[in-house]
């Protein structure tokens, strides 16, 4: 090549070069149109739907918590999709942040009268630890200590995102820096989730054992009850899972982003130019970990209950079907996977009357196992890969 | 000259008794050893690497020559002996530590990151934005974009630049993995085998970057394939069966007894 055409494309390159970065996470297949779709969709078509009577409240809630499972999933994708760290811990960081929110909404709940010798009011929930009738809680019978910082709405959201960070924080300290990794690094996070679980369902933890935080009332004085309130969570929920698509976005399109893929594909070599990959990874750990604090907060609210089911083994798993089934590595993928899975979810474990047969809820765990093998052997790029590849070409993509 | 005499040479340069070492010696390795499952990989008395040198090994396979490499850079530990690097003791570094000392290194299969564009692979190798929040909030200067545009077109690789790196061929590959190393301007730069799988035409190529690279950078190649050592026309160490076997210059190397009997065989 001459010399000469070789400095006029590289001054062509230069002019480009700003653009560079942008095709490139195109191509890495952030869509532009799922937040999009998710504002049009989520308050146009839907609140529409419900004022005009088309759809009940009820739908409109279920929505809503589906939508706390979508920004759950997006923090899956971060930690799993694009860092290669599978975490089973993340159903975990969800009850953290539900129960700091459920331990707000017990604090101003039940029916009122049974006040410790402190003056405070003990949590109804609370009863399997205190057995008493209104007015007949003895002086040592007080609101354990931990209940308190809870009181607040405002000290109780910092303390929802405060307490999975710093949980992830410890795990992913202790995880990372001893280098463990792949399939021994999700069998750490499953068993920490038992252990919390156990914990979580004990009755002297004074967490209300295995019934969970129940008879929820209001928040920030309104009725929980009121559709308009239910409306407006269902809002907060949806605005709060464009926020953290665009967090996450922007973490990904910088070079933090590349850093995590680079993890990903092969740290060993990230940590021969001079990277400390365990700080990146905790940072997507702990991340990913407020993030579905904060789906377990809105979440908490919408449910009017939260039980130690939350954090099951199990749910931690249905996060990554949702993951896998949306397409992992691509955070408009794990909304789609998570609003997906759980209309079918919900579709599914209805009873209906088919031709011959009854249709019962208990087969819908068939139709999820069908769907999780389907998506790993057939399109293992996920609906959002099957849709990338039904709109274009997805070489063209990279070459653009 | 023979080796005894050679590492007595390098042995009165040693940092633990002369002050003059950091001065000569960019890289000093010295009573390295490193054991495996009781078989002795690497055996070195003493080894010094100049400033600005390019230094060749060679040596037949499973001679240690990669584990050299692994003990300089912090992926294996030495089970004796030291490793001296500009001044400092780097034996019980950590590979990041040592990276950011000024170890840059290519491994045999050339290590570019698959999903990641052939831009975004050079962006990584930068030097200096190791911090989280840099890389956070931070963005590639117009400079730092303009060098890494310099490099790519230096090795043909500007019109790959927004591929991904898994579309790139066997050579590509290996020129990306010497341009991130290129870009990241370490002091010493460990080469381990870059003519391995290449044509006459780009080996030739990658013998003249290796070249223009050794005016102000220190580098040690390891090669296996004779052509391109005699194209580098350096100070050439023979290493055989973890131990140096004889140094000099490629024409010297080769009329060895011993050198010629470990090539051949009896």
């Amino acid at each position: 090549m001459c010399r000469n055409s070789a400095v006029k494309q590289l001054s062509g390159f230069l002019q480009t070069a700003g653009t560079a970065k942008k095709s490139s996470a195109i191509s890495r297949g952030i869509s532009f149109f799922v937040p999009w779709m998710l504002f049009f969709f989520g308050l146009v078509v839907i609140p529409l739907l419900y004022y005009t009577g088309l759809i009940t409240i009820g739908t409109m809630n279920m929505l809503g918590r589906y939508m706390a499972f979508a920004i759950v999933a997006v923090g899956l994708d971060l930690i799993w999709g694009y860092t290669g760290i599978l975490s089973l811990c993340q159903a975990f960081f969800f009850s953290l942040g539900g129960y700091a929110m459920g331990m707000y909404l017990a604090h101003h709940g039940g029916p009122e009268g049974i006040i410790d010798a402190n003056g405070w009011k003990i949590p109804a929930c609370l009863y399997v630890v205190y057995p008493y009738k209104v007015g007949e809680a003895p002086a040592d019978a007080l609101v354990p200590w931990f209940w308190k910082p809870f009181y607040t709405l405002p000290v109780t959201a910092i303390l929802g995102l405060l307490l999975p960070g710093l949980a992830a924080l410890a795990i992913g300290y202790f995880g990372f820096r001893s280098r463990v990794r792949g399939v021994y690094f999700a069998i750490l996070t499953q068993a920490i989730t038992v252990a919390g679980w156990l914990v979580f369902c004990m009755n002297n933890m004074k967490l209300c054992g295995t019934n969970g935080l129940t008879r929820f009332d209001r928040i920030a004085g309104f009725k929980l009850t009121n559709p308009n309130v239910k409306v407006s969570l269902y809002v907060i929920t949806l605005l709060a899972l464009i926020g953290v698509y665009f967090l996450c976005q922007h973490v990904v399109r910088s070079r933090v982003g590349c850093i995590l893929i680079a993890i990903r594909d092969d740290e060993p070599t990230l940590r021969f130019s001079g990277y400390k990959p365990y700080i990146y990874k905790l940072f997507a750990f702990c991340l990913a970990g407020m993030i579905a604090g904060l789906g377990g907060m809105l979440y908490a609210p919408q449910m009017g209950i939260f039980t130690p089911t939350n954090m099951e083994a199990s749910a931690s798993i249905l996060v990554v079907v949702w993951v896998a089934v949306g397409g992992r590595g691509a955070l408009s993928g794990a909304i789609l996977g998570a609003l997906a899975v759980n209309l079918l979810y919900n579709f599914f474990t209805s009873e209906k009357n088919l031709w011959l047969v009854t249709w019962k809820a208990e087969y819908w765990q068939f139709v999820l196992g069908g769907l999780f093998i389907g998506v790993v052997l057939l399109f293992p790029g996920g609906l959002i890969d099957l849709w990338r590849r039904l709109v274009g070409n997805r070489n063209n993509d990279v070459m653009t | 000259m023979d080796q005894a005499q050679r590492t007595a040479e390098y042995k009165e340069y040693s940092p633990r008794e002369s002050r003059l070492s950091e001065e000569r010696y960019l890289l000093f390795l010295e009573d390295i050893t490193a054991v495996f499952d009781g078989f002795k990989a690497l055996d070195i008395e003493a080894l010094g690497i100049e400033h600005n040198e390019l230094r060749v090994i060679i040596g037949p396979n499973g001679a240690g020559k990669t584990t050299l490499c692994d003990v300089v850079s912090g992926k294996t530990r030495p089970t004796t002996g030291e490793v001296f690097f500009d001044g400092a003791d780097i034996t019980n570094q950590t590979e990041e530590e040592i990276a950011l000392r000024g170890v840059g290194r290519k491994f045999q299969t050339p290590t570019v990151f698959d999903s990641l564009t052939t831009y975004e692979n050079m962006e990584l190798a930068l030097p200096g934005h190791y911090r989280l929040w840099s890389n956070l909030f931070g963005s590639t200067t117009k400079d730092q974009e303009e060098r890494i545009l310099e490099i790519l077109e230096r090795v043909g690789l500007l019109g790959e630049m927004h591929r991904e790196a898994k579309y790139l061929s066997h050579g590509q590959r290996q020129w990306l993995a010497i341009s991130t190393l290129i870009l990241s301007n370490p002091k010493l730069l460990l080469v381990d085998e870059p003519a391995a799988g290449l044509t006459d035409a780009e080996t030739a190529l990658t013998a003249e970057l290796l070249f223009e690279l050794k005016d102000d950078h220190t580098l040690i190649v390891i090669e296996h394939d004779m052509d391109f050592v005699r194209q580098l026309d350096s100070f050439v160490t023979v290493l055989n069966e973890g131990a140096i076997m004889a140094e000099g210059t490629m024409r010297e190397v080769q009329q060895n007894e011993g050198v010629i009997e470990a090539y051949l065989g009896r």
